[in-house]
């Protein structure tokens, strides 16, 4: 379960080049090609899974395969399910029935520790202890790595140093949390998990609290993360938009099922819109990367020629 | 297509999958280096703040043991402390030092470190500066019982400490049954607010037990139960230092077995699960330690009032890291302890010999409405738990 060291020819001959045009497209990620690590893939699935809390069931039955090396965002109203899911994948629920599978194995029978070095996840409202400075908050995510008579060691530390760089947070690294913005407190969780060194990481809404620069910092950086290390990600994301640019795979959930799948593309349509949110929205696409663009259409404001015609919508009345 | 910012990323792919290989095992590669010897400086100031720290508590501590043995109504100088404590002292010399006052300081020290720990735990745990075992009634509990056993069963001293003992086991077994709350959903579990509420809740009930018994009793006995429930290192014997030893030696390596799972926990209960660290299991590893620490150190001195709430906050702001700061926090109680009881003896006046118990009150009442008073302006200890509120 920790890394083994495979290194395979191909990947020997580091990462093929990021600046490929079919970055978005579904053939971006050959899983192999795309691990500059090493690292073993780990899949994640769900099979049957219903999760609910007090009984009272939120998803049903819900068969789920996360794509392995992907990014995967899942979108839907709120309370449709998909933080739920997301616990229920980062086993912080316990399945009412069915079961979510890392390598085919029960997450509930294998060891937490030894989870938390292939599988991480990042809570909406992580808490900090007061006073910590975020080079020993981010030295945390090494717990699963350390034991009783294995504290920190260099290699923690190197390990520790690179998540700082790439969250831009190494000059932070001796201030004291409380201090920090928003979003450099979000780059610092994100270097914790990234200092956790899981093959999957689950994020719950990165982004939210965030202004949109903030959005736009924290999306990069994890596609970064994506597309260089080949991390598997799968995070909740609000704004559709978004989550279209940045998706290789798309989830669309409501009342706890996934009523679409796959790249934005052909998943973020009118239909699924109007199904997942109740809302009317023209769908264009987005004139930065071409991936779907979501305008909704709300009661005072009819909607352009074309997409009246699309909707078959009568204007306001 | 536009080209997006992570294709220019700002390290250089192939070096980026360098120093990935780089990872756990093998020596520390040569970029990441530097960055992390900016981590390993800054952890090493840390400990170097912390390591201060425990020395000028070490030392203050010495010179509070050094004047509880020597001053008194028979004062010894330093040179003749030092010939008695080396076993060269005169027969008075001896019995003095060796057989009245060591007994009373070592006592003092032990129970002051297993009051500490036992706040900082719980404390800790519970994500809130008020959850301390004196706060939450466990002290309390093992009160009650110690009151019940004496006023009404007649029990000795032996027989109370073990009433006290059992007294805090049974009042923190009822508060986290009350606390619990089964989520079929996923693992059941505790909240902290929770914890801490019903904990109040219980402290004014067996409050209310004691006061009934008190009222109850014999204006004799009711005297002798008041001298225990203010709690006193007095008539201290080297068994029951033996014992708090002994415990204390079961306890500490657990504490510091369980430490890293603590800091985990300290991150939210989500986070911790994700860092391995199941955290309902863990939190009541924690507490149970937590409690049997209060339980030990209450059955041999009473409810010191004040020790547990105290130590480990003042141990933090002395040592700033926002580490757990365990070692000060126990040097603290110490401290407390020792010093309570100096200032009990010796420093009131009119000459008037009370219970450690009363100075410990004494510190922590306006310790408590200066927490208050400070907590609202910035101290996270009030937005964590609005946090813990919402969730």
């Amino acid at each position: 379960m920790t890394h083994p060291e495979q290194h395979t020819p191909e990947e020997q001959t580091a990462v093929p080049a990021l600046s490929g045009p079919a970055l978005s497209g579904p053939a971006a990620t050959d899983p192999a090609a795309t691990d500059p690590a090493g690292h073993a893939h780990h899949e994640l699935r769900a099979v049957g899974l219903g999760l609910g809390y007090d009984g009272v069931p939120i998803v049903t039955d819900l068969d789920l395969e996360i794509a392995v090396g992907r990014l995967t965002v899942i979108v839907g109203a709120n309370a449709s399910g998909k933080s739920t899911l997301l616990r229920g994948l980062a086993r912080l629920l316990t399945p009412q029935s069915g079961v979510v599978l890392l390598d085919g194995t029960d997450i509930a029978k294998i060891p937490g520790k030894r989870i938390a070095t292939v599988l991480g996840l990042l809570p909406q409202q992580p808490l900090a202890p007061e006073g910590i400075t975020v080079g020993e908050l981010v030295g945390r995510g090494r717990h699963p790595h350390q034991g009783w008579f294995r504290g920190t060691t260099a290699a923690d530390d190197a390990i520790v140093a690179d998540a700082l760089v790439r969250t831009g947070t190494l000059d932070l690294a001796g201030r004291r949390l409380e201090e920090l913005s928003g979003g450099q407190r979000q780059r610092v969780w994100i270097a914790m998990a990234l200092a956790q060194d899981t093959d999957i990481l689950l994020l719950d809404e990165p982004t939210s609290f965030l202004d949109v620069a903030h959005q736009i910092e924290v999306l990069d950086l994890l596609l970064e993360l994506n597309r260089t290390r080949g991390t598997t990600i799968v995070m909740v994301l609000h704004d559709l938009n978004l989550a279209a640019r940045y998706a290789d795979e798309m989830l669309v959930m409501r009342a706890g099922q996934i009523i679409a799948a796959g790249p934005p593309a052909q998943t973020l349509t009118v239909e699924t819109v109007r199904s997942a949110f109740g809302l009317d929205a023209l769908v264009i696409p987005d004139p930065v990367c071409g991936s779907p663009l979501v305008v909704p259409i709300g009661r005072f404001h009819p909607a352009p020629t074309p997409a009246s015609a699309i909707l078959g919508k009568a204007n306001l009345s | 297509m536009t080209p997006r910012s992570p294709h220019t990323a700002p390290a250089a792919p192939a070096d980026l999958a360098e120093r990935r290989r780089s990872s756990p095992g093998s020596p520390v590669h040569q970029g990441a280096s530097a960055e992390a010897a900016i981590l390993g400086a800054a952890r090493g100031a840390r400990r170097r703040t912390e390591r201060r720290v425990v020395i000028v508590l070490a030392a203050a501590l010495l010179v509070v043991a050094a004047l509880s043995l020597s001053v008194g109504s028979y004062s010894l100088s330093v040179p003749d402390l030092l010939r008695t404590l080396a076993g060269q002292g005169t027969g008075a010399e001896n019995f003095i030092v060796l057989t009245l006052r060591l007994p009373r300081v070592v006592l003092a020290l032990l129970t002051g470190i297993a009051f500490a720990l036992s706040g900082a735990l719980f404390q800790t745990v519970l994500r809130n500066p008020l959850a301390s075992p004196d706060i939450v009634g466990v002290t309390g509990g093992a009160s009650a019982a110690a009151v019940l056993g004496m006023l009404v069963l007649g029990f000795g001293s032996l027989a109370t400490a073990f009433a006290a003992f059992g007294g805090a086991i049974l009042v923190a077994t009822v508060i986290y049954l009350l606390a619990w709350r089964g989520r079929s959903g996923g693992a059941g579990g505790i909240a902290g607010y929770r914890f801490v509420l019903i904990g109040v809740g219980v402290a004014f009930m067996v409050q209310g037990l004691i006061g009934y018994l008190l009222t109850r009793a014999q204006l004799r006995d009711a005297q002798d139960a008041l001298t225990w429930l203010v709690g006193s290192v007095s008539g201290a014997a080297w068994p029951e230092i033996a014992v708090v030893a002994v415990g204390l030696a079961v306890l500490l390596p657990i504490v510091w077995m369980l430490a890293p799972r603590l800091r985990a926990l300290q991150l939210g209960d989500d986070l911790a699960t994700s860092l391995g660290v199941g955290a309902e299991r863990n939190r009541l590893g924690l507490l149970i330690v937590a409690v049997a620490l209060a339980a030990l150190a209450t059955a041999m001195v009473g409810p010191l009032a004040f020790v547990a709430f105290v130590s480990a906050p003042i141990a933090r702001r002395l040592a700033g890291t926002g580490g757990l700061s365990l070692v000060p926090a126990a040097l603290v109680g110490a401290l407390i302890v020792s010093a309570a009881d100096f200032a009990a003896q010796h420093l009131l006046p009119g000459g008037l010999q009370l219970p450690a118990g009363v100075v410990t009150g004494a510190i922590g009442a306006p310790y408590l409405l200066w927490l208050l008073a400070t907590g609202a302006a910035g101290g996270s200890g009030s937005a964590r738990d609005s946090t813990e509120g919402i969730r």
